[in-house]
């Protein structure tokens, strides 16, 4: 087996099983540890900013492959969604929201490397995955040039092959040889990509399968009691 | 009526100095470890000041506690959604250096430094990031027995309303001291601003917890709190706050800041409250009818259809008498001495205070002060602390019901000086100020005396009803973090064990049955 045939056929799976049973087990055994990490305490400047960007950028930026590539072709098509406009959607909500991600993100990283007390109170994982985000994020901007090199030329073959590859993954077919007409930094950022799930459990990250929409709807007091019941 | 029983303290201001026994004792047994050095779950503050942190009082600032919204009962910091929407970075959150940056001494270098000319020095160190730091730049208790200028501490929120000019002069200063902990509120803001449902109140005692397993540090508590009691912890990323030292009080035992009080300031016993009328009382229009309001809410232990409400809501028979003895009950609704701190932020705190009166006996000899018919005892209204002070404090600003506390505590004293003094017992004052001579009696040994039995009227946890082997958990838990704590959030799990209902050991000591 060759690497792309490990990278794009194997490790996707790695990455998941990891991402779902650390998760699960981290919060199983060691939800003292299961937490924003905020270091908001320890400085506030500019956080409204950065902190705002980058979240606001990284939450539509996942939503964005999510629905663009789990969403069968078919459907799109059914839908009356044009290979072309959907990739015109992709390429520009992409330009969006990574761009706020991006300076939210610098901002965030500056602080995180550079604030004396921040810095201090930061653990590795902590430099480690922002800095890997960041990349991350980086090429993923960098494809939006090649993206739009194919919209000129009509061409939404790169675009609709990554999906039917991720596709092939969810539904546990993997199909690395979908990849094979796909531009190098696609595959760079995929790669980068599913590396943030493997590390995901194991950073702060996880604080994003709390996310507390249960608070809308919730009673304001909230009382325990310690007997049997 | 819902019955609950609630822990609760009083704290006569009277008699605290400012020792900070209380800080240091607390700080050594919940607050001196990595995280939390600037966090003190008990402080005691120099009034008039701003206070830690820094003009805490100041709602404009921070957005703690409730506020009236069209007639409902809101957080001050925003509705649910406006949390969730700030959740990234919480605007009312308070910087490390709106408390203090926790700072400890280069001490090694006094033994390690070269033979020199000059004596060395121990230099400040920052406990966050380990730095020399240049300056001290503020502290847990900086403006210590009116340090500072005054002009900086007069920004005091209590201030408002009053002429600052005058209390500025030297002859006119006033002073006093106001320990703090955590109000255990019967309608706690952090609980209701807690994203992630992680603090709640104790049935059984009002305590209210932080569930560290369950917090995933969105901070909003913090901000939420108007006394800004909820501290984050910057190493766990968990917020912490004042425990009531449950573990103590479970077994009968006074807190650890009410126990080491030098003064005998501080009270603890038992309120049974009803519940249903939390958010009714909570709500008056008037912020000044606030105070009276919460005095509603108290239920007299000796009311039989209290006692069968309290019967069926499953309180004990011990908890219903420690209810009868209690010596907040006797401060707060029978003497109606002590009074709520800051009743306008609508949050029902449950730690009540003894306003002070001065000391004022040179003001009396060289004749400054107008006297009472004994000759002896100021007016109330003429005293060195300005009643308005004690009101912005304590009523939301109403001064008639902190003059009438004044007012008993100086006819006590009247009274108690008659008979000690004159041998005659001499009522006249007494009567004028509304009490009996058998309240005076008693108040004068709860106050005057503070014996332990009187301050201490804290009936035990019942384990028995939480644990199926409670000797068996004898002596086996201690203060401990992370997954231990938790009801748990789900009911699945990866492992074949059931899910502790409660703090239990890892593994029990052999029953006491199989020895």
């Amino acid at each position: 087996m060759d690497l792309h045939n490990f990278l794009y056929g194997i490790y996707p799976y790695i990455a998941l099983s990891v991402f779902l049973l650390g998760s699960w087990l981290r919060f199983d055994r060691e939800q003292y540890t299961w937490k924003s990490d905020s270091s908001q305490l320890l400085s506030k400047a500019n956080m409204r900013l950065g902190s705002n960007l980058f979240h606001v950028g990284i939450i539509a930026i996942f939503f964005g492959h999510f629905v663009g590539l789990l969403t069968p072709h078919s459907w799109f098509q059914a839908m009356g969604v044009s290979d072309m406009a959907h990739q015109m959607v992709a390429i520009w909500a992409g330009s969006i929201f990574g761009i706020m991600c991006l300076i939210g993100g610098a901002i965030l990283w500056v602080r995180r490397m550079f604030n004396a007390r921040v810095s201090a109170a930061s653990r590795g994982s902590d430099k480690f995955i922002l800095t890997w985000l960041l990349i991350t994020l980086l090429l993923g901007l960098s494809t939006i040039p090649v993206s739009i090199g194919h919209a000129n030329h009509d061409n939404p073959a790169v675009m609709i092959a990554l999906a039917e590859w991720v596709q092939s993954i969810v539904y546990l077919r993997p199909d690395p040889a979908l990849l094979n007409g796909v531009d190098t930094i696609f595959k760079v950022h995929l790669f980068f990509g599913m590396t943030v799930f493997l590390v995901f459990p194991f950073t702060r990250m996880v604080h994003v399968w709390s996310a507390p929409f249960g608070y809308v709807a919730r009673p304001y007091q909230i009382v325990r009691s310690k007997r049997f019941r | 009526m819902k019955v609950r029983a609630q822990f609760a303290f009083v704290f006569n201001l009277d008699k605290c100095i400012g020792c900070h026994t209380c800080s240091v004792t607390c700080k050594n047994v919940w607050t001196n470890r990595k995280g939390v050095e600037y966090a003190w779950f008990n402080n005691v503050e120099s009034k008039p000041g701003v206070g830690y942190p820094k003009q805490w009082e100041n709602q404009e600032v921070w957005k703690g506690g409730w506020e009236l919204k069209n007639g409902k009962l809101e957080l001050k910091s925003g509705s649910r959604t406006s949390k969730l929407l700030n959740i990234f970075a919480n605007p009312d959150m308070p910087q490390i250096d709106d408390y203090y940056e926790p700072f400890t001494y280069n001490y090694a270098h006094l033994q390690n430094a070269p033979l020199s000319e000059a004596t060395p020095t121990a230099r400040p160190i920052s406990q966050i990031t380990g730095e020399s730091m240049e300056k001290i730049k503020w502290g847990p208790n900086w403006e210590d027995d009116l340090a500072g200028e005054y002009h900086k501490r007069s920004k005091d929120k209590n201030m408002d309303n009053i002429q600052k000019e005058m209390y500025g002069q030297f002859e006119n200063t006033f002073h006093m001291y106001l320990p703090r902990i955590c109000n255990h509120c019967l309608n706690a803001s952090c609980v209701a601003a807690c994203p992630s449902g992680s603090i709640y109140k104790r049935e059984e005692d009002g305590i209210v917890l932080v569930d560290q397993d369950k917090c995933r540090g969105w901070r909003m508590c913090v901000s939420s709190c108007p006394y800004k009691k909820v501290f984050y912890n910057w190493e766990s990323g968990k917020a912490e706050k004042c425990i009531g030292c449950y573990p103590r009080v479970e077994s009968g035992m006074p807190t650890v800041c009410s126990e080491s009080c030098v003064g005998r300031i501080r009270y603890n016993g038992i309120m049974l409250y009803d519940a249903d009328r939390i958010e009714e009382l909570a709500s008056m229009e008037n912020e000044q009818d606030l105070y009276e309001a919460q005095c509603k809410i108290f239920l007299d232990p000796n009311d039989p259809q209290v006692i069968a409400a309290a019967r069926a809501e499953g309180i004990n028979e011990d908890w219903l008498d420690a209810a009868r003895k209690s010596p907040i009950w006797k401060m707060a609704m029978d003497w109606k001495i002590a009074f709520p701190m800051h009743p306008e932020f609508r949050t029902l705190p449950m730690v009540w205070y003894v306003p002070p009166l001065s000391p004022v006996q040179s003001q009396i000899d060289q004749g400054n002060l107008p006297v009472g018919p004994d000759g002896a005892i100021p007016v109330s209204g003429t005293m060195r602390l300005p009643i308005e002070y004690l009101a912005n404090l304590l009523t939301a600003g109403k001064t008639a019901p902190i003059e009438s506390a004044l007012n008993r505590l100086i006819a006590m004293r009247s009274y108690q000086r008659s008979v000690h003094v004159e041998g005659v017992a001499d009522t006249r004052a007494l009567d004028a100020a509304g009490i009996t001579e058998e309240q005076a009696k008693e108040m004068y040994r709860y106050l005057a005396i503070a014996n332990y039995e009187d301050r201490f009227v804290i009936p035990t946890g019942h384990t028995e009803e939480t644990l199926d082997d409670a000797f068996g958990f004898q002596g086996q838990n201690g203060f401990s973090f992370g997954n231990d704590s938790s009801h748990g959030v789900s009911k699945i799990t990866l492992f074949p064990r059931r899910r502790k209902d409660t703090v239990e050991p890892k593994e029990l000591a052999p029953s006491s049955d199989n020895s």
